[in-house]
């Protein structure tokens, strides 16, 4: 009866756990993803000559929070832009083609090692000497990073909610097994058995608890989150791009364990302090 | 074998259950502890258990100091002890010969060696074929054959019976005594606390009467009164 409402408190433990698990794994996997291709672009003031250019590149592919930097000529640009803007008349563009409304739109692209970076690369960036303009592309980035860290907090919360409700049912199945076993103890303890034997079958049984609770959430949640990916995959295939979710079989590299831990563990020191409490010799 | 000297034990309730008891058993004895009801032999046996500590005086078992002994290693020492008591404690929800069995699952003793130790108990206590029944189903009599069988079964040097009559009529009671009798004969120290005045008197052991927490009597081939013959 007891154990019952043990591994139903610990599967929605784990459950809970895994869901938060999964988000913010995926987000932190998305901004990664970001990362990878948001930039800083730097222009430079007019007339400045390559040689100078080239000195400010060297100085930005020197700093830290820099992964890259690519080098965009002036031509390049153009060639880029009349590919997104000229791409149903390639013949107006041509107009253009002696005289580069571009000229001085050569730049740097600059990719971060990490997004929280920005910010300072920015304020450096602002310091130099020959930079005419910096675009930055921060608030995506910001604003996954922080829900991310939001989510996490609320996870932490919830899921430290439900631990202390876990262990304690755990404590109490675990309590009401002594009391309906109190005769069978104590005989055991003056035939002679050692403290470990009489405390094992408790133990036993928190971790059973534990390891029941932990697989049904786990494998409910490999369910849905197969289904769920390839729902979105096919549905939402435009978005794709921007809701890269990591595959099944990577996120539960992590989760599995850390799912069937958190249950054993549970259950371990539930029912062992418990016994510790009330088994004293 | 057995050693008290001037063993005192006072409850938390500030009852003097034993107020200055010596005494000494050597191996392979036959003794009865008699006594006024809460004269303190009940709690003679729970502290040669160590089920409790004595509040002053020593008590020495098998050559070992009760005070001094660490919690880990009273598993070890209650090995070397059987205990039977007058209201049996069996595991009502197993049979006999799980009831044998569990005291040797509880030393850890391996499968092959419970089946062959078991059987041979429960027909030295007279009970191989009932090995399937159920507690319930037995008399107090039989019942109180698988607590010996129980007690047993580990091989104990010495075995402490606390009232193991006293749920059970003349003929059953004087059934069990010749089994401690005969479990005596076998080498194992026997310590039989009881009110049975008539098996007392017709076995002619070792009596120790008891009073108000101390020893008044000590007579070895006695009755249970000191005028009994
Ligand atoms: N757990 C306890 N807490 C407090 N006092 C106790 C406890 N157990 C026994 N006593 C008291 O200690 C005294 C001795 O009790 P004990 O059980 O040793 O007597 P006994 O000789 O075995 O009596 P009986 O023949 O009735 O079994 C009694 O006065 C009893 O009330
Ligand atoms: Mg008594």
């Amino acid at each position: 009866m007891f154990s019952l409402a043990s591994v139903a408190t610990m599967s929605a433990c784990i459950f809970l756990f895994g869901i938060f698990f999964c988000v913010v794994e995926n987000f932190q996997h998305m901004v990664r993803e970001m990362e990878k291709s948001v930039a800083v672009t730097v222009f430079f003031d007019e007339g400045l000559s390559q040689e100078q250019i080239d000195a400010i590149g060297v100085q930005i592919k020197a700093r830290p929070e820099v992964s890259d930097a690519v080098f965009v000529t002036a031509d390049e640009a153009w060639d880029e832009y009349k590919e997104i803007y000229f791409e149903e008349a390639p013949e107006l563009a041509e107009g253009f083609e002696d005289d580069n409304p571009l000229a001085n739109e050569a730049h740097y692209e600059i990719y971060l090692t990490d997004v929280e970076s920005q910010d300072d690369l920015v304020t450096w960036l602002e310091s130099v000497e020959g930079i005419r303009r910096i675009n930055e592309s921060a608030q995506v980035a910001d604003i996954l990073t922080n829900f991310n860290l939001l989510v996490g907090y609320i996870s932490v919360a919830v899921i430290l909610l439900l631990l202390c409700v876990s262990v304690f049912l755990i404590s109490n199945t675990v309590t009401i097994g002594i009391a309906v076993r109190r005769e069978e103890i104590a005989i055991m303890k003056l035939i002679g058995a050692t403290n470990g034997f009489v405390k094992a079958p408790f133990v036993v049984e928190g971790i059973m608890i534990g390891l029941i609770g932990a697989s049904i959430p786990l494998g409910l949640l490999y369910f849905l989150y197969t289904k769920l990916v390839s729902f979105m995959g096919d549905k939402f295939n435009i978005l794709t791009g921007l809701l890269q979710f990591l595959p099944v079989s990577e996120m539960f590299r992590i989760l599995l364990p850390t799912g069937l831990a958190l249950g054993v563990g549970i259950g371990f020191f539930g029912s062992f302090f418990t016994i510790r409490k009330h088994l004293r010799v | 074998m057995i050693d008290l000297i001037n063993v005192k034990k006072a409850y938390d309730t500030g009852v003097q259950a034993l107020n200055g008891v010596t005494l000494h058993i050597e191996r392979g004895e036959f003794v009865f502890i008699v006594g006024d009801s809460g004269s303190g032999k009940s709690t003679l046996i729970k502290l040669l258990l160590k089920e409790l500590d004595p509040s002053s005086g020593a008590i020495k078992v098998n050559g070992v100091n009760l005070n001094k002994m660490k919690p880990r290693d009273i598993p070890k020492y209650r090995r070397k002890l059987g205990v039977v008591f007058q209201d049996f404690r069996l595991l009502k929800d197993r049979n006999v010969y799980e009831n044998v069995a569990f005291a040797q699952r509880v030393v850890i003793t391996p499968t092959k060696r419970i089946r062959k130790n078991v059987p041979k108990m429960l027909s030295l206590v007279g009970l191989a074929e009932k090995y399937k029944a159920y507690p319930k189903e037995l008399s107090g009599g039989e019942q109180q054959r698988v607590a010996l069988a129980r007690a047993l079964v580990n091989q104990p040097n010495i075995l402490l019976a606390d009232e193991p009559t006293g749920n059970l009529d003349p003929t059953n009671s004087k059934e069990i005594m010749r089994l401690l009798e005969t479990i005596n004969e076998r080498g194992t120290t026997v310590l039989v606390v009881t009110h049975n005045q008539e098996i007392v008197d017709e076995m002619k052991k070792r009596v120790i009467t008891m009073q108000k927490g101390v020893i008044i009597r000590d007579e070895r081939k006695a009755g249970y009164t000191q005028h009994a013959d």
